[in-house]
């Protein structure tokens, strides 16, 4: 689970700080330049020579899957036109995307809220953690879609029921992240806490939330990442309006173009979404830990 | 009775009760504006006789006594200076002092009050030019002076120092030093200070407690310091009470308490 960390996170840091050396602007610039195209061009490099040896693979008599120029050719609306509505399922992909993230951010929205506080209660008593965490720990290992069927049932509802998933598979990375976060506040601040006399509430505030705050956001990245794995095949059961019914429906239909275009923007999508995460993480812990 | 200002008496700890004695029997006075310096090597158990005084762990026997009254909890009284100076990494270096003002003495403070004190606390360490600067923004020996002045605006009857100089550089600490003796004269705070450095306890202290080696510690042998204040690093250096006091601490911890050699 902790493997969803992408290396790529650190590879574009050093664009943060620029050059420190008082250098002339013209020059800074012109080194601000060629960094970013060294960081730009081996990726779009790689992506031209895969859609190449696509394009050769795929395009010999026996191939069962389109090749790109193919693709280009079915699906050029799909791709030109992300936001056409023709009524009922006849929709662009922005329009299915738009409706499977807001169903992520409902049911992410509410494991958030839910999942920290379940993790401080765990990270800070004891008690708790003793009754919580063996449940915790085998509830995390069941699959986000074994919880399909049964939330179906509770909620008689498709909508709810993609929700509900969400938030059960995203609730469990939050909540161990967090009681972590809490239960690994330095001993050094609790010493400080109890010299200064906090009182609870303001040793939870002032000191609990913010150590923890790191350790927290790393959940919600790695939360939000399985939700965006979770909807795509929750939506593929439950049908509707979204992108993972689409890519079902393609299927149904033959459409292998669409769906290949579909998959580039869950992709697209996906690395956006933990991407505004590892954004907010720095933002909000900025500063807050050594080094 | 005469009570001295501290007073610790007949003071043991174990960890657990099975668990061999870490400290046996320690008693130590102190009188108030006291600098007294306790030395010993790793493992003596000289940071818990301190985590002791701070309250930050309970006597299993004996106790402490700070002006007559039973040491049982930690408090703004006894004001630590962590080893590893323990800043709050998200809070500014002038939040971090704030912090402990507004808990403890800022409490009877206007508003304006509490950000003169914190700021005089801070222009003690020469720190009020970096106030708005985080923990991880500033040099090591300046972060220890945030935890002196943090500690210092609690009004202590007792600044407890823990190695405070411990993980900085040489010329750092001297430095460092010289800034706690010069606040040490000003302000005539009692303090107690863990170290293992012998220059430090002979050039800082009125009075070095030496440790016997743990486990089973306790007071070998308490040394006066009676080195005229104030002190000067260099004139110091071939003063013969200087070396005397230096050689004395020196013998005890290399000829009679030395640690066996598979240590």
């Amino acid at each position: 689970m902790n493997a969803i960390t992408p290396p790529a996170v650190t590879a574009t840091a050093p664009l943060a700080t620029p050059a420190a050396a008082p250098a002339p602007k013209a020059s800074a610039l012109m080194r601000r330049v060629s960094e970013t195209l060294g960081v730009v061009i081996p990726p779009l490099l790689v992506v031209a020579g895969l859609f190449l040896l696509w394009e050769w693979l795929c395009s010999g008599p026996g191939a069962t899957l389109p090749p790109p120029s193919r693709v280009w050719n079915d699906a050029r609306e799909l791709i030109l036109n992300p936001f056409y509505d023709r009524g009922g399922l006849d929709k662009g992909l922005g329009l299915h995307l738009a409706a499977s993230l807001q169903r992520v951010a409902l049911g992410f929205a509410l494991a958030v809220v839910v999942g920290v506080g379940l993790g401080m209660l765990v990270g800070s008593s004891k008690l708790a953690m003793r009754g919580l965490d063996p449940i915790f720990q085998v509830l995390r290992t069941v699959p986000p879609l074994a919880w399909l069927p049964l939330s179906l049932a509770a909620f008689r509802e498709a909508q709810p029921s993609a929700i509900f998933v969400i938030f059960i598979t995203a609730v469990w990375p939050i909540i161990i992240n967090t009681a972590v976060g809490v239960r690994n506040v330095p001993a050094d601040y609790r010493n400080v806490a109890r010299v200064i006399r906090l009182r609870p509430h303001e040793w939870f505030l002032r000191i609990v939330v913010p150590a923890a705050a790191p350790y927290i956001f790393t959940g919600l990245r790695i939360g939000v990442g399985l939700s965006w794995l979770a909807i795509i095949a929750a939506e593929m059961l439950i049908g509707g309006v979204g992108i993972g019914f689409f890519i079902w429906d393609a299927w149904n239909s033959s459409n292998l173009s669409d769906i290949i275009v579909a998959l580039i923007y869950v992709g697209l999508v996906g690395f956006v979404l933990d991407r505004i995460m590892a954004f907010a993480g720095r933002a909000v812990t900025r500063g807050t830990t050594e080094q | 009775m005469n009570r001295s200002f501290l007073e610790i008496s007949r003071l043991s700890v174990r960890f657990g009760p099975t668990a061999p004695l870490v400290l046996n029997s320690i008693d130590l006075k102190v009188e108030q504006g006291q600098y007294v310096a306790v030395i010993g090597h790793s493992g003596c158990g000289k940071s818990t006789l301190l985590n002791v005084v701070a309250g930050l762990l309970p006597a299993t026997l004996g106790g402490v006594l700070l002006e007559g009254s039973e040491v049982t909890e930690p408090g703004p009284d006894r004001a630590v200076v962590f080893q590893n100076h323990s800043l709050l990494p998200w809070l500014t270096v002038y939040e971090n002092v704030k912090l402990a003002v507004d808990r403890t003495v800022g409490r009877s403070m206007s508003r304006a009050q509490r950000h003169d004190w914190t700021m005089e606390n801070l222009a003690l360490v020469r720190m009020e030019a970096h106030a708005a600067k985080r923990p991880a923004e500033i040099s090591g020996g300046m972060k220890q002076r945030v935890g002196i002045a943090r500690a210092l605006a609690m009004k202590p009857k007792v600044l407890l120092l823990d190695e405070p100089f411990g993980a900085l550089d040489a010329l750092t600490r001297a430095h460092l030093q010289d800034q706690v003796m010069a606040i040490h004269a000003r302000l005539g705070t009692t303090i107690m200070m863990i170290t293992h450095d012998v220059d430090e306890a002979v050039l800082l202290s009125d009075r070095i407690v030496m440790m016997t080696n743990g486990p089973n510690a306790t007071i070998g042998e308490v040394l006066d310091v009676d080195l005229p204040r104030p002190r000067d690093r260099l004139a110091l250096a071939s003063e013969p009470r200087f070396l005397a006091a230096r050689e004395a601490v020196l013998r005890f911890l290399h000829e009679r308490h030395a640690l066996p050699a598979a240590a």
